[in-house]
């Protein structure tokens, strides 16, 4: 046979089958520059046409794909451009009925999730930024697809610390409102510094200023392989042959993710845009980050040598990756949701792991502080100051970094939560009870870091 | 339009596999260029390099069709586009 060997095809199959594999997201990211209206209810309208007109395909699409070549696309979604850069015209109104409005669309269009109901306000909150953020409680306790995020911070304009409060103060307002469900709705809220524009995975996907009208990004996946593969060398291969494993495993998936996007947008009459090399775990037995952390030798995720593990798993992906597709972009790095990752709600159960190391484990890989159930009277000042030193890893490491807390209401440490699907489920971790309230009180802007002056 | 794609064929050894399987794909006009079978441990495995007309048969119908004999036989059997193969595996 040409070519391509039986055993290229055996693994292929195995790694589908059997460790996992599959595209984690197909993202089509559309503009709604052009939806902007003199009031929100006008908006709505304009913007569910837009969406539901051009994600018409998306959905039949990507199932087609998924048939003919065999790779299952575990996610679709939609992202759009931050409602607030198009809501200058009814800032004086509430901004929910916007949110109502992509809720539908989104469900039209058969996706699981949008997002983009956002706000970039690193510098300072202009009027449609703030009617956003007073609308996401209200905006999330009312959507089910519906995915928030707000970013506060950035290398180049250092970090606004009366934004973070306020984001705590409405994370947990988004906690209130969404009690009777474990407050899910701060699990489709996300606080970033160095918020990237073309991020395919939610919470945190935008359809950014610089891009074309409609663009298809691509999240790759595939945390069951690296494992598989990681657990397949002998115990005492050192740690450059475990990093070119990794690599060289990184490459297939990541060649998986490009074909599907170019395959996606092709089909669909829009640009590619990028394809998102992280490494995202589902609530799935096998598909963990934290077991590959484990397989390359810490007894649990979260014991000494962890951000280790992490930091070598990270790089060699981007390794790996980076041959196989010229459009690398979104967050590209290790994703470590606790609740999304059995290895991970594990390594805190049995008290590996705790909010102090996955803040250290931030500085290595992508999004750091991600989907972490904590208890439901934890200060908003506390909630603040943990935000804020995620901010502050992204800040001075040029990182996109993030927060995604979710204070369940009526809940205690060691409780346990579940939000079903792949927001999966997680116990309440444990978190300082130090104040934060002078620092954060203090407000204002913490100034860009000496290293963003560049030019 | 024709589409080269990678049939694979895994499961227990029976007489009459390559049977069925290659009297459907000469009803649904998909030319065999390359067969490799082998059997381990009891476990019949054939990797076929086939050639579909997808103006006479789309795809869809073709993997339906596979699929019923995959159902009747309990053979675990894919069709897959080849660019997959060649993407994954190649530079």
């Amino acid at each position: 046979m040409p070519h391509i060997s039986p055993e290229e095809i055996h693994e292929t199959l195995l790694m589908v089958h059997q460790q996992h594999l599959d595209i984690r997201t197909v993202t089509l990211g559309i503009s709604i520059g052009d939806c902007g209206a003199d009031t929100a209810d006008e908006m709505s309208r304009r913007l569910y046409d837009k969406v539901t007109r051009a994600a018409e395909r998306l959905v039949p699409v990507c199932e087609a794909i998924e048939r003919e070549y065999g790779i299952p696309i575990r996610n679709k979604r939609i992202s759009v451009s931050p409602v607030a850069s198009v809501a200058g015209r009814c800032a004086g109104d509430d901004l929910t009925p916007v949110a109502v409005a992509m809720d539908r669309a989104a469900h039209t269009a058969g996706v699981d999730f949008i997002g983009g109901f956002s706000a970039l306000v690193q510098k300072g909150v202009g009027a449609a930024d703030d009617a956003l953020i007073r609308s996401i409680p209200g905006a999330l306790a009312t959507t089910q697809r519906v995915c928030s995020s707000v970013n506060v911070a950035s290398t180049r304009a250092g970090i606004n610390m009366d934004a973070i409060a306020r984001m705590a103060h409405t994370v947990k307002e988004t906690a209130r409102l969404t009690a009777d469900q474990d407050s899910i709705g701060c699990a489709k809220l996300v606080v970033f510094a160095n918020m990237v524009e073309d991020n395919p995975f939610m919470a945190g996907a935008v359809h950014g200023a610089g891009e074309a009208d409609a663009v298809i990004n691509v999240g790759i996946s595939g945390p069951g392989v690296v494992r598989a593969i990681i657990a397949a060398l002998p115990d005492d291969a050192d740690l450059t042959a475990v990093a070119e494993a990794i690599k060289a495993t990184s490459f297939k998936i990541t060649r998986a993710g490009e074909l599907v996007a170019r395959e996606a947008a092709r089909r669909l009459g829009v640009a590619m845009g990028i394809v998102d090399l992280s490494l995202a775990p589902t609530p799935a037995e096998g598909d963990s980050v934290a077991e590959i952390l484990e397989a390359i030798g810490v007894e649990r995720c979260g014991a000494p040598g962890t951000t280790t593990a992490l930091a070598l798993l990270n790089d060699a992906v981007k390794k790996g990756g980076a041959m196989g597709t010229s459009s690398v972009g979104g967050l590209s790095g290790a994703f470590i949701p606790v609740s999304e990752d059995m290895g991970m709600v594990r390594a805190v159960e049995c008290g590996a792991l705790n909010l102090e190391k996955l803040e250290a484990m931030t500085a290595v890989c992508s999004v750091g502080l991600d989907m972490i159930a904590i208890p439901g009277d934890t200060p908003a000042e506390t909630i603040a100051g943990i935000t804020s030193d995620a901010c502050a890893i992204g800040v001075i490491n040029s990182k996109t970094t993030a927060a995604r807390l979710i204070p369940v209401a009526g809940k205690i440490a060691g409780d346990h939560v579940s939000w079903g699907g792949l927001l999966g489920a997680a116990p309440v971790m444990d978190v300082s009870r130090w104040s934060s309230a002078k620092l954060i009180a203090r407000g204002g802007r913490m100034p860009a870091p000496l290293g963003s002056l560049r030019n | 339009m024709k589409t080269r794609a990678i049939l694979s064929v895994l499961g227990a050894d029976r007489i009459g596999i390559v049977a069925s399987i290659a009297t459907a794909l000469a009803e649904l006009s998909v030319n065999i260029e390359d067969i490799r079978q082998t059997i381990l441990a009891d476990v019949f495995s054939m990797t076929m390099l086939v050639t579909v007309d997808e103006d006479a048969h789309p795809f869809e119908d073709i993997q339906a069709r596979l699929a019923e004999i995959a159902q009747a036989t309990g053979m675990q059997v894919t069709l897959q586009r080849e660019d997959v193969f060649r993407f994954m595996h190649r530079v």
